[in-house]
C-alpha cells in the first residue's frame, strides 16, 4: 500500500518528532509512504475563521500536492476532518473529490484500514490520560462521545491497549473540550486558557503522568497551560507511543 | 453599533473565581443529570429523530398549522392576535391591558417577552410588571437580563441573591439561607398574584389540532399568573406550533430531561379556553422568525424548544456566563440565533465557540448547532464583519500557507519571512497565546528538513 503523508503545518514547524514517528510507524507496518515536499496546510485555520477566500489558496495547493494518491494519512483529526468535510473554498473538481474521499486521520487509518493487530516494539510504562480532540471524537467519531448513549467504543484506546505496560487514568470530564479550537485560542484567549487549565488539572488530579492524543494542536495548547501552571505532566502524540517511544 | 466583545466580557467573568467555579460546576451538574436521564431511555436517540422530524415538518408547513391553531383557538373562545415584530407585540399587549384597565401584570418566564423588551415598554406606560419565576424575579430586581434561558440567575451565588433581596424587598441582610430567601420572595410575590388585573404566560408548545397550548414550569407560578387574574395573555413565538396532541408526548419526554436532568417539570399545564367570566388572549409573534425560516442554512434553529441543554454542556458558556453574549439568547443557541436579529452587533459571537460539537450531540431536536456556527462565520467574513486586525492576520496567513516557499521561510524565520510578515501579524498571535500559556519552543529543524536528510538520500 502506498500513501501520501500529510504533516500539518504546526507539526512540521513545532513538533517534527510527531511527523517522524508517524512516518516510521507507517513504514514499520509495511506501507510505502510518500511525503510531497511542497505541502503546507489544508486550509483549516482560514476556513474555520469563515474566510473562505483566504482558504482557497492553501486548499488548492493541498489538492495539487496530494491528488496522485488514493490514500492520504495525517496525524491530525481536525485537518483530516477539514479535508473530508469542509474543503470547499475551491471548485469541486474530480481531483478535489478524490483527495477529500481519500484522506484519513492516523488512528482511523491504523484501526479501520490497516487493522493493526500488534505493536511489538511499543512499551509505555506510564499512567496515561487519553485526550480525544473534539473534531476527532464527535465528527470523525473515533470514539463514543459521552452525550450519546451507545455501546462503548474507542479506536485510540483499542490501539493503545496493544502497548506494553501502559496504564490508563480517567479524568472527571473525559471529553470536555480543552479550549484550543484553532484561532479560538487567540481570539478568545481568556476562556481558551481557562479551559486548558481546567483540562490539564483534571488529568493531573486523575494521576496522569502523560496526556496522549491523536491531535498535537490540543496538546500544544495543553502543554503551554501545564507549563505555565508548573504541572509535572508530559504530552505525547499517539504516533510516538505506537512507534515505541518510552516517554 | 459596536459589536459585543465576548472575549473581553469573559475575562471579567473569569476573574470572579468563586462565581466562575460555581457556575461551571452547577451547569456541568445539569449536563451530567441530563446524560443520566437520557441514557435511561433506550429509545432516546429515536425520540430525538422523531422530535426533529416533527419540527421540520411543522416548519415546512408553518402557515397551515398556524391558521389551524388560530381557528381552533378562536372556536375555543380565545382571542388571537398576530404580531409582526417586537413593537407590534408590545403594542398589542399594552392595548389589551389598557382595554381592561389593568395596571399590574404578573407574568411567568418568557424568553419571547425578553426578546421583545416588553417590560420597559409597559413600565414606561404605567403598567407594573412582576416576574414570578424565582430566577427571573431575582434578575428583574437586580435590573439585569436573564443569563440563561432556563435558570435565569444561575450566575449568582446565594449571597448575591441575599444582597439583591435585602436591597429591594427588605429581606434580612446577610441571611443567605436558600429556604429563607425563597420564602422572602414568596411573601413578596403573593400579594401581586392576588391583586393583579392581568396575568401573562409564554408557551412551550402550541398545538394546532386543539388550539391549546402548554406551559412547563417547576414553580407553579405560571398557573397562578394564568388562573388568578381575570385576564390571561399568552405570548407565543410562531415556531412553538406542533401539529397534533399526540406529538406533545415526544417533546414533554425530552424537555425537562434535556434541560435540568429531571424526568418532567413539576407542572405541565394545558390551556385551552378562558374560564367562565375571564378572557384569554393569545399573541402569535413572528419577530424575525419567518425571515429566518427563509434562510437556507439557518432555518433549523427554529426547531429549538428552549431547553438550554446546549448552554449547559458548552464549555465556553460555562466559563463566560450568559451575560457576556450581550443578547437575549446566549450560549450555542444564542450564537446561531442572535446574528439573525443584528448581524453587526453579534458579529463576534460565532467566534465564541471551539466548534467542539457537544451542543449538537445534546440537542433534543437535533439542531446542527456547531455546523451553523461554522456557517455564520462564513457569513461574517462575506459581509465584512471581521475586525480589521483579525481579517488582515488571516489574509496574511492564507497567503503564506498557499505558497510553499513563503511558508518554509516563515517557519524558519528567515529574512524572507520577516520581509513579508509585518510584525503585527506575528505578535497578534503570539501575544494572546503567551499571556497565560507558554509558547512552544521552535525545534532545530522542521519535519521537512529531517525528511530531506533522512529519506530522500536513501
Amino acid at each position: 500500500m502506498r500513501v501520501g503523508l500529510f504533516i500539518p503545518c504546526y507539526v512540521d514547524a513545532f513538533f517534527p518528532e510527531v511527523g517522524i514517528a508517524t512516518l516510521q510507524l507507517l513504514e514499520r507496518l509495511g506501507i510505502e509512504v510518500v511525503y510531497p515536499l511542497d505541502q503546507t496546510c489544508c486550509g483549516q485555520p482560514m476556513a474555520n475563521s469563515g474566510c473562505q477566500k483566504d482558504a482557497a489558496g492553501a486548499e488548492a495547493l493541498f489538492v495539487a500536492n496530494f491528488q496522485e494518491f488514493e490514500t492520504i494519512v495525517t496525524p491530525s483529526g481536525s485537518c483530516a476532518h477539514h479535508v473530508r468535510e469542509h474543503l470547499d473554498a475551491i471548485p469541486q473538481t474530480p481531483a478535489v473529490e478524490k483527495v477529500r474521499r481519500g484522506t484519513y486521520e492516523l488512528v482511523e487509518f491504523l484501526h479501520d484500514i490497516v487493522k493493526v493487530e500488534e505493536f511489538p516494539w511499543a512499551a509505555f510504562p506510564h499512567k496515561v490520560g487519553l485526550h480525544n480532540a473534539c473534531t476527532t471524537l464527535r465528527k470523525l467519531r473515533t470514539a463514543k462521545a459521552s452525550e450519546i448513549d451507545e455501546p462503548f467504543f474507542s479506536k485510540p484506546l483499542d490501539l493503545l491497549r496493544k502497548v506494553r505496560g501502559i496504564e490508563f487514568v480517567t479524568p472527571s470530564r473525559p471529553d470536555e473540550c480543552c479550549g484550543f479550537g484553532g484561532t479560538f485560542s487567540v481570539f478568545e484567549e481568556p476562556v481558551s486558557a481557562k479551559m486548558g487549565y481546567d483540562k490539564v488539572e483534571d488529568h493531573h488530579r486523575a494521576g496522569a503522568q502523560y496526556i496522549v492524543s491523536a491531535d498535537m494542536s490540543c496538546l500544544m495548547h495543553q502543554k503551554g497551560c501545564a507549563e505555565r501552571l508548573g504541572l509535572d505532566i508530559g504530552f505525547i502524540h499517539i504516533a510516538q507511543v505506537l512507534n515505541g517511544s518510552r516517554g | 453599533m459596536k459589536p459585543i466583545d465576548h472575549a473581553e466580557a469573559s475575562s471579567h467573568f473569569i476573574e470572579a473565581k468563586a462565581h466562575l467555579e460555581f457556575h461551571d460546576r452547577r451547569l456541568w451538574d445539569l449536563r451530567v443529570k441530563r446524560d443520566r436521564q437520557a441514557h435511561n431511555i433506550p429509545e432516546w436517540e429515536e425520540l430525538r429523530n422523531l422530535a426533529s422530524a416533527i419540527k421540520e415538518h411543522t416548519l415546512s408547513h408553518l402557515g397551515d398549522y398556524l391558521e389551524e391553531f388560530e381557528a381552533k383557538a378562536k372556536s375555543n373562545g380565545a382571542q388571537v392576535h398576530w404580531a409582526r415584530d417586537a413593537s407590534e407585540h408590545n403594542q398589542i399587549v399594552h392595548d389589551i391591558l389598557s382595554a381592561h384597565g389593568a395596571k399590574t401584570l404578573v407574568k411567568s418566564k418568557s424568553m419571547l417577552t425578553e426578546e421583545c423588551d416588553m417590560r420597559p415598554f409597559l413600565e414606561t406606560r404605567g403598567v407594573k410588571v412582576i416576574e414570578t419565576d424565582l430566577g427571573e424575579r431575582i434578575q428583574q430586581l437586580d435590573d439585569e437580563p436573564p443569563s440563561h434561558i432556563v435558570v435565569p440567575a444561575v450566575h449568582k451565588l446565594r449571597g448575591d441573591v441575599s444582597d439583591v433581596f435585602a436591597r429591594t424587598i427588605g429581606s434580612e441582610p446577610g441571611n443567605n439561607d436558600p429556604h429563607y430567601l425563597a420564602e422572602a420572595m414568596r411573601r413578596d410575590t403573593r400579594p401581586y398574584f392576588l391583586g393583579a388585573e392581568a396575568g401573562m404566560t409564554g408557551a412551550n408548545f402550541a398545538i394546532a389540532e386543539t388550539g391549546s397550548f402548554v406551559v412547563c414550569t417547576n414553580e407553579g407560578n405560571a398557573d397562578l399568573s394564568a388562573n388568578v387574574p381575570k385576564l390571561h395573555i399568552a405570548c407565543i413565538g410562531i415556531e412553538k406550533i406542533i401539529p397534533k396532541f399526540e406529538h406533545l408526548a415526544v417533546f414533554i419526554r425530552m424537555l425537562s430531561r434535556s434541560a435540568l436532568g429531571s424526568p418532567i417539570t413539576q407542572y405541565t399545564s394545558h390551556f385551552r379556553a378562558p374560564r367562565p367570566g375571564t378572557e384569554l388572549h393569545i399573541v402569535l409573534v413572528d419577530n424575525g422568525r419567518s425571515q429566518r425560516l427563509g434562510m437556507k442554512d439557518f432555518w433549523y434553529s427554529l426547531k429549538c424548544i428552549r431547553c438550554g441543554a446546549c448552554m449547559n454542556t458548552c464549555p465556553v458558556y460555562r466559563r463566560s456566563g450568559g451575560l457576556s453574549y450581550g443578547a437575549t439568547y446566549s450560549g450555542p443557541i444564542g450564537i446561531i440565533i442572535d446574528p439573525a436579529f443584528d448581524i453587526r452587533k453579534y458579529s463576534n459571537l460565532p467566534y465564541a465557540s471551539t466548534l467542539n460539537g457537544s451542543c449538537t450531540n445534546v440537542c433534543p431536536v437535533k439542531i446542527n448547532i456547531h455546523d451553523q456556527i461554522y456557517k455564520w462565520r462564513q457569513v461574517m467574513a462575506e459581509r465584512n464583519q471581521l475586525p480589521l486586525v483579525k481579517k488582515e492576520a488571516i489574509r496574511i496567513i492564507g497567503k503564506v500557507l498557499s505558497d510553499p516557499r513563503l511558508y518554509r521561510a516563515a517557519i524558519s524565520a528567515t529574512g524572507l519571512a520577516i520581509e513579508h510578515l509585518p510584525r503585527f501579524a506575528i505578535y497578534n498571535w503570539l501575544n494572546p497565546w503567551g499571556r497565560q500559556r507558554e509558547v512552544p519552543e521552535a525545534p532545530k529543524r522542521s519535519f521537512r528538513s529531517w525528511y530531506l536528510e533522512n529519506r530522500r538520500r536513501q
